[in-house]
């Protein structure tokens, strides 16, 4: 169920991409992404990943993994030693966020950074009238056991891109099946009404 | 020690070879085994490095010992290095006692054993010795090398050495340089056969001697430095030994001690002790980095291997983060790796034992290594 979900924002993030790039994927789970990258686009793909079942399935599918956590890890890379830098929704899970994001754009010439998004208009409406913590596809956990400690809407990474002058070269909202492009111009709506958002970022 | 090494597979290296101290030795035996077969492609064969004390023979039943062969667990039909599917290959390193061309040898010049005569060797001299055996075998590239501890050393030099000779490779519990605590254990292991006065210079050759007290002594420090300190207290505690109590003598009492004394008189049986010193030495002076003048990532320049570095979680001989480091390097250099940390309690040995986590990251990667080597060859 998860993968198919998944799917949509993989198939976005691949057609970001150029052909033949080298791609670290950070947090790369069983190595969907990683796959479906080498064998569509001919990426040369190198994982990070956490969890050791993970890593096991990775090395299963001869992709190449490094376990490790990125919170702390990112060190071992080199700069720009990446074209892109890919880290699929899990910004919100770090202690520190700015920091990890800091190494993503140091290690990558550009950085992929997929969050679900808080501003989505079910999450607004969950808060609004149940007075209760949202709890969504894209947000399956509860308060009490939720890995996501630093939640954001499209909107605040958007402004924090500027104030920090990361350069935006691209922003997707994913909703389901759907997806627009994110400007300045259509902000406020898009961040109403789109669950995932895709940030191309240098 | 007293073996019959006549039926064992020698290979005569006629090739001179020059070893890192300046002196040469040419028309030496390199003892191996083999397990499994070659295909007629030539694409599964996976050298083996073996640890200190280790040997050639890799798996089933040691001919000399009798026992069953050190990597038993891993290695073999239907394991994880699976002896049906793939041609697995082990020598002795020169300077060991199984065969090949080590210090009990006799020195052509005196016409008696070297005892210290015998030239001191690197982990380079090992590993360049077992080039010839690869080409005498025919194999042009490796599907796989791998190797443990000391045996990891030789395989990041051996890629280091000969960056093509190998598709992939997997270092085991490892590292790039011997720490201060590494070469202060092999120090202890050193000191304690020197301080037999049966070894007497390690002239007992001459005299079909061993120094046997000594010898144990130097293997138990090794076995103390094999185990965690939680995997030594739940195996051991502070069992007593088949006795209700005390026995208010110096007699092994606790298990430990037991086993220490077990391990280390078995230990004199089948290995040499001057062995231990020229081995112990060469992991001494290993530093990876130091025959690299940029260091470690040069080391791994231009590598076309596609690395697989494994550690274990409570090692405390070649820690986690020295294995990272090797990980590190190889990121920094742009070779294609992959690292996973096996969560255990026991300790640097769990290499050789079933530990199912190891075994099954082994495999996979052996397994898609050997997909993609053949795709690579066909095209």
């Amino acid at each position: 169920m998860k993968n198919l979900k998944m799917k949509k924002e993989f198939k976005v993030i691949a057609d970001l991409l150029l052909n033949n790039s080298r791609v670290l994927d950070i947090g790369c789970g069983d190595g969907s992404l990683m796959h479906l990258l080498k064998i569509e686009k001919n990426i040369e793909v190198r994982g990070l990943e956490l969890n050791q079942d993970n890593v096991q399935e990775c090395i299963y599918k001869g992709l190449p993994v490094i376990q490790g956590n990125a919170e702390t890890e990112l060190h071992q890379f080199p700069d720009k030693s990446f074209d892109y830098v890919v880290l699929s929704q899990t910004l919100q899970a770090f202690y520190e966020p700015e920091k990890v994001l800091k190494n993503l754009l140091r290690i990558g010439k550009s950085v992929i950074i997929s969050i679900p998004n808080f501003g989505y208009w079910k999450v607004r409406t969950k808060l609004l009238f149940f007075g209760k913590m949202p709890v969504t596809k894209t947000l399956p956990n509860t308060w009490y056991n939720t890995p996501n400690l630093h939640m954001c809407t499209i909107k605040d990474l958007f402004n924090f891109c500027d104030e920090k002058n990361i350069i935006i070269k691209k922003v997707i909202g994913v909703n389901e099946n759907k997806t627009s492009l994110i400007k300045k111009s259509n902000l406020e709506i898009k961040n109403l009404f789109s669950k995932v958002g895709i940030f191309l970022i240098s | 020690m007293n073996i019959k090494l006549e039926n064992i597979k020698k290979l005569e290296v006629t090739n001179p070879l020059k070893l890192d101290c300046g002196k040469t030795i040419k028309d030496f035996p390199l003892a191996y085994e083999t397990y499994g077969k070659l295909n007629d492609n030539k694409d599964n064969a996976i050298l083996v490095f073996h640890a200190l004390t280790g040997d050639q023979f890799v798996t089933g039943t040691n001919p000399i010992t009798n026992k069953e062969g050190w990597w038993i667990t891993a290695v073999g039909p239907g394991k994880a290095i699976d002896t049906n599917k793939y041609f697995v290959i082990c020598a002795n390193v020169i300077g060991g006692c199984m065969g090949s061309l080590g210090p009990k040898d006799i020195n052509p010049e005196t016409k008696k054993p070297y005892g210290l005569d015998f030239p001191v060797i690197t982990i380079k001299d090992m590993v360049r010795a077992q080039e010839s055996l690869l080409e005498y075998l025919g194999i042009k590239k490796l599907l796989c090398a791998t190797g443990g501890s000391m045996g990891g050393m030789q395989l990041l030099q051996f890629c280091a050495t000969f960056p093509d000779k190998a598709f992939s490779a997997v270092p085991i519990a490892c590292s790039s340089s011997h720490s201060a605590q590494n070469i202060a254990l092999n120090e202890l292991a050193r000191q304690a056969i020197m301080a037999d006065p049966v070894w007497d210079n390690g002239k007992y050759v001459l005299k079909n001697v061993q120094p046997k007290n000594g010898l144990a002594v130097a293997r138990m420090v090794g076995h103390i430095s094999y185990l965690s300190e939680k995997g030594m207290q739940e195996k051991f505690g502070r069992k007593l030994q088949e006795k209700a109590d005390y026995e208010f003598s110096f007699n092994a009492d606790f298990q430990v001690e037991s086993y220490l004394r077990h391990q280390g008189y078995a230990f004199v049986e089948r290995f040499d002790a001057n062995s231990v010193l020229y081995i112990t030495r060469a992991m001494d002076y290993f530093d990876l980095s130091k025959q690299f003048k940029g260091g470690l990532v040069e080391a791994f320049k231009n590598q076309k291997t596609k690395f697989l570095i494994i550690s274990f979680s409570s090692d405390w001989l070649y820690t986690t983060k020295d294995n990272k480091d090797i990980v590190i390097a190889l990121n920094a250099s742009g070779a294609d790796v992959s690292y996973s940390e096996i969560i255990t309690d026991k300790g640097h040995d769990s290499f050789l034992l079933d530990e199912p986590e190891f075994l099954k990251t082994l495999k996979g990667f052996i397994d898609s290594m050997y997909e993609k080597f053949k795709n690579e060859k066909r095209i």
